[in-house]
């Protein structure tokens, strides 16, 4: 390194070429702020794309528990292995979702590790736009999940009593709400040092409260102190309005609390997220 | 000296903690437009901070920069409209391929994804890496990632780039090819900030030097202002026959008109010398006096005797700030 390096081209084109590659005339327009967050949004497909294991890892444990939970407690819990799966599938899809919400926080930390948020800052495009634009991507993964454990239901005989329209309406209920609970996420992920912590302190939060709803039992079979929670939780809400509207009843003021969750979780960690992400 | 019209940087008292560690403590510069300008210094002085101010990523807690007109904090989107910036850790999105990260970019800067396609296609072409295209950054050498990175940087000619220790880390090869890639740019008009742990990649690339130490500029100027400053390279010669030595140091003392010192090697010697011609004559005039050569280099002063002679303490390799030293354990890791 001390001594003085002759320098000697490594390309002897390249000077030329980059010359070339450096007149290109004009300069676009400044790109607008929908089509930098469609431009993220389309990034995030690529990424589904290019790892598909992020798709694998959050729909597996919920496919793998729908078979545990129907087969080996569902005679138990409801006398028969058919009228569980009917209770308990569109609570497995409200944990398949909202499990994979937690993934937004893993790839915006993976984003500040690898340096790429840098370049994303320095460019001349609103701040929001990357976090918008991964969100946008994000329902992608939604939707996959979504209809993986909608498919597998019916594939082991679940029938929603609402019919198609019934389980549209449970799907979009529940991207709703993990829209909201993702940028939590996305917020934990721009406090947290590494994608693997974000990872599991995601997991942390989200299985015990999975568990202790009514995803897998009705409250009114559980202690008092423990009804009492489970009945304040989140997750029952969203749960009970989930089943209810597959189920074909009017879930009511579930439905109200569910969006009002969602709405909260959006107008308190959407701002937040886009302020920590200006500052990193 | 220079009008505020012709400087692409212009910064007076920049000053950044993080938590208890000064990154930055008063960091003055004036970058001419069109110009290559080095920030020299190692791990830690504050040479990432100092540039993350510059392109509006970090606010400085105090003191005021304008680049290319516009103030860093008040006016930053104007800045962000004019610069690029390629950071330390390559920025670039290693789940995408090549090619896929610079339509992005090309989408961002406001092309349609024909023309970003098309954009990407010119510059992987310039770039040689027309047959990585298609793979995921991932699996890109750290010279491919290099090239990947400073072509997402002048998908739009920027007035301004910011370089990041361009080449920390490259083999020889690759960091020649980054230095091709700078000396295209600098001599296609673009204005370039680089910083560098190298004083030889400073010397080669930069129309100007600052020297940064514990975040503070202490010497500014050309290279060779600096290497003078700092005292000459020297001239290392080794002999056939050890028998010589006298008799070489006779004659180079007088060619070089400076004292030679003996080495430990017993037919090893060296003299002071800053002149690369005179040096070459003076070993000229050894073969000539028949005087057997076994191996001569004429060697610069290293960054350790840079810092050695202007701040009276050693390079400290080992970063004092904790924000560019996990970023080197990142690295590392």
């Amino acid at each position: 390194m001390n001594t003085a390096t002759p320098h000697v081209p490594a390309h002897p084109a390249a000077d030329h070429a980059i010359r070339k590659a450096l007149a290109t005339g004009a300069p676009p327009a400044r790109a607008g702020a929908p089509s930098t967050v469609l431009a993220f949004g389309w990034r995030g497909m690529l990424k589904i794309k290019h790892v598909p294991e992020q798709l694998i890892d959050v729909t597996l444990t919920p496919v793998l528990l729908v078979f545990l939970f129907t087969y080996m407690f569902g005679g138990a819990i409801a006398g028969s292995t058919g009228d569980y799966l009917q209770f308990l599938l569109p609570g497995m899809l409200v944990m398949s979702v909202l499990f994979s919400t937690v993934y937004s926080g893993v790839a915006l930390n993976t984003d500040v590790t690898n340096g790429v948020v840098d370049r994303f800052r320095s460019l001349p495009i609103p701040r929001s736009s990357p976090l918008v634009g991964a969100v946008l991507g994000d329902s992608v993964r939604y939707l996959v999940g979504a209809s993986v454990i909608v498919g597998l239901g019916l594939a082991l005989g679940y029938r929603p009593e609402a019919g198609l329209p019934g389980v549209l309406a449970a799907v979009a209920l529940v991207v709703a709400f993990a829209f909201g609970l993702s940028w939590l996420f996305a917020a934990v992920g721009l406090l947290m040092r590494t994608p693997r912590a974000v990872s599991a302190a995601g997991n942390m939060a989200l299985f015990p409260l999975v568990f202790l709803s009514n995803v897998f039992v009705a409250p009114e079979t559980l202690p008092g102190w423990l009804e009492a929670f489970v009945d304040v939780s989140p997750i029952s809400h969203l749960t009970a309005s989930t089943r209810a509207l597959m189920d074909g009843t009017f879930p009511g003021l579930e439905l109200g609390v569910s969006l009002g969750t969602a709405a909260l979780l959006t107008a308190v960690f959407a701002p937040l997220t886009t302020y920590l992400y200006g500052r990193k | 000296m220079s009008t505020s019209s012709t400087l692409a940087i212009e910064a007076s008292g920049l000053e950044k903690s993080f938590g208890t560690s000064r990154a930055v403590c008063g960091v003055d510069l004036a970058v001419r437009q069109g110009s290559v300008y080095g920030i020299l210094g190692p791990n830690g002085a504050g040479k990432t901070t100092t540039i993350k101010i510059l392109a509006t990523l970090v606010r400085p807690d105090a003191g005021e920069a304008r680049v290319l007109g516009h103030d860093v904090v008040r006016e930053a989107d104007a800045v962000r409209g004019a610069i690029s910036l390629t950071g330390q850790l390559a920025s670039v999105d290693e789940d995408l391929s090549g090619e896929e990260n610079l339509i992005l970019l090309g989408r961002l800067l406001g092309f349609s994804h024909k023309r970003a396609k098309a954009r990407a296609a010119e510059l992987l072409e310039a770039f040689g890496l027309v047959e990585a295209a298609d793979r995921l950054v991932k699996g890109y050498s750290g010279g491919m990632r290099r090239r990947l990175d400073i072509a997402a940087s002048i998908i739009v000619t920027p007035e301004l780039l910011f370089l990041d220790e361009p080449t920390t880390g490259l083999d020889p090869r690759s960091r020649n090819q980054v230095w091709d890639i700078v000396r295209a740019l600098a001599a296609g008009g673009t204005t370039i900030l680089l910083s560098t742990q190298y004083l030889d990649e400073a010397d080669q690339l930069a129309d100007r030097i600052a020297v940064i130490d514990r975040g503070r500029v202490i010497a500014e100027g050309t290279p060779s202002q600096l290497k003078a400053s700092v005292g000459s390279g020297a001239l290392h010669v080794r002999l056939l026959d050890a028998d010589r030595r006298a008799d070489a140091a006779g004659i180079l003392s007088r060619a070089l008109a400076a004292e030679v010192h003996p080495e430990p090697d017993a037919a090893a010697l060296s003299a002071p010398s800053a002149d690369a011609d005179r040096a070459a004559e003076a070993v000229g005039e050894l073969s000539q006096s028949g005087i057997g050569i076994a191996t001569f280099s004429l060697g610069q002063p290293t960054l350790d005797e840079v810092f050695l002679a202007l701040t009276g303490h050693a390079a400290e390799r080992n970063g004092t700030t904790d924000e560019e030293t996990t970023q080197t354990e990142r690295r590392a890791a």
